[in-house]
């Protein structure tokens, strides 16, 4: 698990992510996976989005949670 | 919010009841909640508008009084926080299209007029109705149900929204097929749409499957008006049918497919991001930087850019995220640190010292169960040194005391009897790790949903079965043994194979993050099937972009481009890939070795050459590609010919290649309004079956219609007829409308060609990767994983995957070096350690685990010179520990580490002793 080192010194390093759908998720996943800090800030209380309310998807027929 | 252990005892006591938006306002739910049991972070939320304790100042707050842990606080207010960082991604979503305006339709009037949102909640399982398929107004089954298409979506007399959805007509077809699977295949659906719109990847061949399997009606009408039934609510429809028959039919239920747009306060967020918006309301981009706002730095991806299904979000998402490591890749790793845990107790020569921590859940486990003499059980049993119940074992003050009593009591085994595996074996093996155990030394007894959960109703059955479980959890936690996680090391270079858009988009978003990246190219020049076309749907130039591209290539020093190459053979896992690229020179060829630890496969595709319509036997006969480089050289065929006819799905929505080519609607469109521009008193034709301009690019379609081009419909039974004429082409199509031929004479015809696949055959078996039934590649998962293959290291990327447009294959490609950076921007792999092993003494190289896995991670190696004699060997790396090599081992050879034949024939064994 990633932690933040210093927040002060130089802000380069780290990425706000706004909305955390499955685009938000998946763009803060890649960021903080490869090195960089993320800050993911969502409106609701849960992160998921719009995907979380459906059933599911096609063409597999998944369950989409 | 740490403190929360979200076990629902405030939401049970809350008395104020809201609307649950979660469940699209079908539902009730209270003022302190969670919108669904699976929700993250899993903590319950106060809704301040509607909470009694906040609005009648203090006149209620039962639930800090039932909270078991102290977790409410009432005076928590909003905090201003700012924040540097390096880079922005706006990923804010899409609001469904409001229904309530449209007095056509009166959905705030009919109970039984729903949103296509709705119908997801009411077919959803855990839905308001846990998944019954009822309507609203009286709770009963409905007999017929329709879909009318294009709410909110593709209308400017209603609605300001003349973009199409994109993604409406599929999630309508899908609604209707899991309606009708629901009642048992009794349920009569209708669709009612303009054009199917069914032009992504597997998407044709499921509406055709709803068409001819699952009977599944489409009708093209668009409905004007619902008129119901007061006596009954059922609704009426009337609309008007191919043969211009007005018909009326009465459903039970109609519901709205309504569309995406951008909501209030994101338009706004934007003016205040100074992000610039264009008239649909979505950011602008274009088609050569699709994830780039107006304002440097700030990145945009999902729905806010333009609607759109949830691979292609997930694509733009990676690509986001990718410009955004591209412009701070020097800062990699600045900002983040690695946890680190204390070294690691050696207790291999140890017996086993087992404790037990069996959860009540709150009421959820201890309800039903009998957790105490689950406990006692469990203290009967060998090597059991330790034994407590927990309210919540899995609440941050437990595992605090969890540290502290492995750490008292020596404990060197741990078994947890709560809740699922999936959802918590992670936490608990990091308190494991945090207490200097191995976190392998640990197992849990799934006695929540496997007892208190499915037997609610049998008490005693419950609490039978769940000692069981706690029994052979315990029986398997005296024979497991501390595993090591080996790592591997990541080469960080990539290879690109195929030197098109996708390609070179994909070696420059590596490159400039600072991976060395090889290029391999099959022609004898970079730019793919790019160098052929003309200018993009929004009218940017291609040519000239793609020089652009080309020289940034080539004038990468990161970036070694082999033209005139093939790969001849490669080898390796994620992170040491070997490869032998064959080069052609002038009368030679050269042979290179190559090392790297990801690759990104973009071969593109081709475009198909007809033998039908008369084409390659009349010189005014063009294919899309043949027609866009007669424009590039302002070939004087186009200047004179006086009219042209556009034949669309030429080899596309077929018996043979039954997949839509998703481009050629667009591309037609955007020819012909060219065309018309060029000289307005050409005649332009479009002969076409369902019009499939998705997204924003419905205005082209507009456009073209609003400058005379003509559009008529065909069926694929009644295809067009092409002829020659004296000097001219003739075209002889069915009109639906007045159900007889029309022949027009024209200069010149367009054939909308499919988009084929390569060859790509030879280099899936090289790579052992996988492609569809058409022979494109196919992805790990269609929503989650669009660019990744199953094998890791792997990814993909453009026309490769499925033909698309160039702003998408560039999105797409980003993406897959996005994917590819994740991995490359590693030192070191760490694998797990639950992997297959074989017994070498054991292992007679038949080759059986070898077929029987799905990972790829089992080779035979020869262990003498004559090669006859072979053992298999185990690449951990690629190992998922799924067991179906040790199945399939005809002498019991491969096993899995902590999973082998006496531990899990010694839990069957526990089992049948209680």
């Amino acid at each position: 698990m990633n932690a933040v080192k210093n927040n002060t010194q130089g802000a380069k390093g780290s990425v706000m992510v706004v909305g955390s759908g499955i685009a938000g998720m998946q763009t803060a996943l890649d960021l903080a996976d490869s090195g960089f800090y993320v800050y993911l800030i969502e409106k609701k209380a849960s992160i998921g989005g719009a995907m979380a309310q459906l059933d599911k998807t096609f063409p597999t027929n998944d369950c989409a949670m | 919010m740490d403190k929360c252990i979200a076990c629902g005892a405030c939401t049970e006591k809350c008395p104020k009841k809201v609307t649950d938006h979660f469940n699209a306002g079908l539902a009730k739910r209270k003022a302190i909640y969670v919108d669904y049991p699976q929700a993250v972070p899993l903590k319950y939320a106060i809704d301040p508008e509607t909470c009694i304790y906040i609005v009648k100042n203090g006149r209620c707050g039962v639930c800090q009084k039932v909270c078991p842990t102290d977790a409410i606080d009432f005076d928590q207010t909003d905090k201003t926080i700012n924040i540097k960082v390096g880079s922005v991604i706006m990923a804010p979503g899409f609001s469904t299209f409001d229904p309530s305006g449209l007095d056509n339709y009166q959905y705030s009037q009919y109970p039984n007029v729903v949103t296509s949102m709705e119908m997801e909640r009411i077919l959803s399982a855990t839905g308001p109705f846990n998944g019954h398929l009822i309507r609203p107004s009286d709770d009963k089954e409905p007999k017929k149900v329709a879909w009318l298409q294009c709410i909110g979506s593709r209308d400017i007399n209603k609605c300001d929204n003349s973009y199409c959805s994109s993604v409406c007509c599929m999630y309508a077809i899908k609604e209707a097929v899991i309606a009708k699977e629901h009642s048992g295949g009794k349920l009569d659906t209708a669709i009612f749409y303009m054009d199917m719109r069914t032009y992504g990847k597997e998407f044709e061949g499921y509406y055709e499957r709803a068409k001819n399997e699952q009977k599944v009606r489409f009708i093209r009408s668009r409905i004007h008006t619902i008129e119901e039934d007061r006596e009954t609510n059922n609704l009426i429809l009337k609309y008007v049918d191919d043969q211009g028959k007005i018909l009326t039919e009465i459903f039970d239920m109609v519901v709205l497919s309504v569309g995406m747009q951008t909501p209030k306060d994101v338009v706004d967020l934007a003016d205040r991001l100074d992000i610039k918006l264009n008239d649909n309301k979505f950011v602008e981009t274009d088609s050569f930087n699709p994830v780039s706002t107006s304002r440097p730095g700030i990145f945009v991806c999902g729905s806010f850019q333009e609607p759109k299904d949830i691979p292609m979000a997930v694509m733009e998402a990676s690509a986001a995220a990718c410009d955004a490591q591209t412009i701070l890749s020097g800062a990699r790793n600045s900002l983040t640190k690695e946890k680190t845990f204390p070294k690691e107790r050696d207790v291999s020569d140890q017996e086993p010292r087992i404790g037990v921590f069996v959860c009540n859940c709150g009421t959820n486990i201890g309800g039903i169960v009998d957790v105490p003499s689950v406990a006692e059980m469990a203290k009967t049993l060998p090597d059991v040194v330790y034994v407590e119940e927990n309210l919540f074992t899995c609440s941050q003050d437990t595992q605090e005391k969890l540290i502290e009593v492995i750490e008292k009591n020596n404990l060197n085994r741990i078994v947890v009897a709560a809740c699922t595996p999936r959802t918590h074996e992670a936490l608990f093996q990091e308190t494991l790790k945090e207490a200097g155990l191995n976190k392998y030394l640990f197992e849990m007894a799934n006695i929540r949903n496997q007892c208190s959960w499915v037997h609610s109703k049998e008490k005693d059955e419950a609490t039978k079965k769940a000692k069981i479980l706690v029994q052979m959890a315990i029986s398997r936690a005296r024979r497991i043994k501390p595993l090591k996680q080996p790592t591997i090391s990541i080469d960080s270079n990539a290879l690109v194979i195929g030197g098109g858009i996708a390609g070179m988009t994909a070696a420059l978003g590596l490159a400039d993050q600072g991976f060395h990246t090889s290029i391999v190219e099959k022609s004898n020049q970079l730019g793919g099937a790019a160098l052929k076309l003309d200018s993009t749907w929004l009218g940017e130039d291609i040519g000239q972009n793609l020089k652009k591209m080309i020289r940034k290539v080539n004038n990468n020093s990161l970036i070694d481009v082999y033209t005139d190459s093939i790969i001849k053979n490669a080898s390796g896992f994620i992170g040491n890939f070997e490869t032998t690229i064959t080069k052609s020179e002038a009368e030679s060829e050269k042979e290179i070795n190559i090392k790297h630890g990801a690759i990104i496969v973009t071969v593109g595709a081709t475009e198909y050459q007809p033998s039908e319509y008369l084409h390659g036997q009349d010189e005014m006969i063009f294919t899309h590609l043949a027609f866009d480089m007669a424009l590039k050289t302002n070939d004087k065929k186009i200047a004179s010919a006086n009219s042209a006819v556009f034949i669309q799905c030429v080899g596309s929505r077929e018996t043979d290649r039954p997949y839509c080519s998703k481009v050629c609607c667009t591309h037609s469109i955007k020819s012909a309004i060219k065309l018309r521009n060029l000289d307005p008193e050409k005649d332009v034709y479009i002969i076409y079956r369902d019009i499939r301009t998705y997204g924003q690019r419905e205005s082209l379609y507009k456009e073209a219609r609003d400058k005379g081009v003509i559009f008529i419909r065909y069926d694929v039974e009644n295809k067009p007829k092409v002829e020659k004429s004296g000097e001219n082409l003739k075209v002889t199509i069915k009109d639906h409308v007045l159900n007889r031929n029309l022949e027009i004479d024209t200069d010149i015809i367009v054939l909308a060609s499919a988009i084929i696949p390569g060859d790509n055959q030879d280099l899936a078996k090289m790579f052992k990767l996988s492609l569809t039934q058409d022979n494109f590649f196919n992805e790990a998962h269609a929503k989650l994983r669009p660019v990744e293959f199953a094998t890791e290291g792997i990814f993909m990327a453009g026309m490769a995957h499925y033909p698309k447009p160039i702003e998408e294959s560039i999105a797409q490609a980003k993406a897959a070096a996005s994917r590819a950076a994740v991995a490359l921007s590693k030192d070191s792999l760490t694998v797990e350690g639950i992997v297959s092993f074989i017994d070498t003494s054991m292992c007679r190289g038949c080759g059986e685990c070898e077929k029987a896995c799905p990972f790829n991670a089992i080779i035979l190696e020869e262990t003498d010179e004559t090669g006859e004699s072979k053992i298999a060997y185990v690449q951990a790396a690629l190992c998922k520990g799924c067991g179906a090599c040790s199945v399939a081992c005809p002498t019991g050879a491969a096993s899995i580490h902590n999973y082998d034949d006496e531990i899990v024939l010694t839990m069957i064994e526990s089992a049948l002793e209680v």
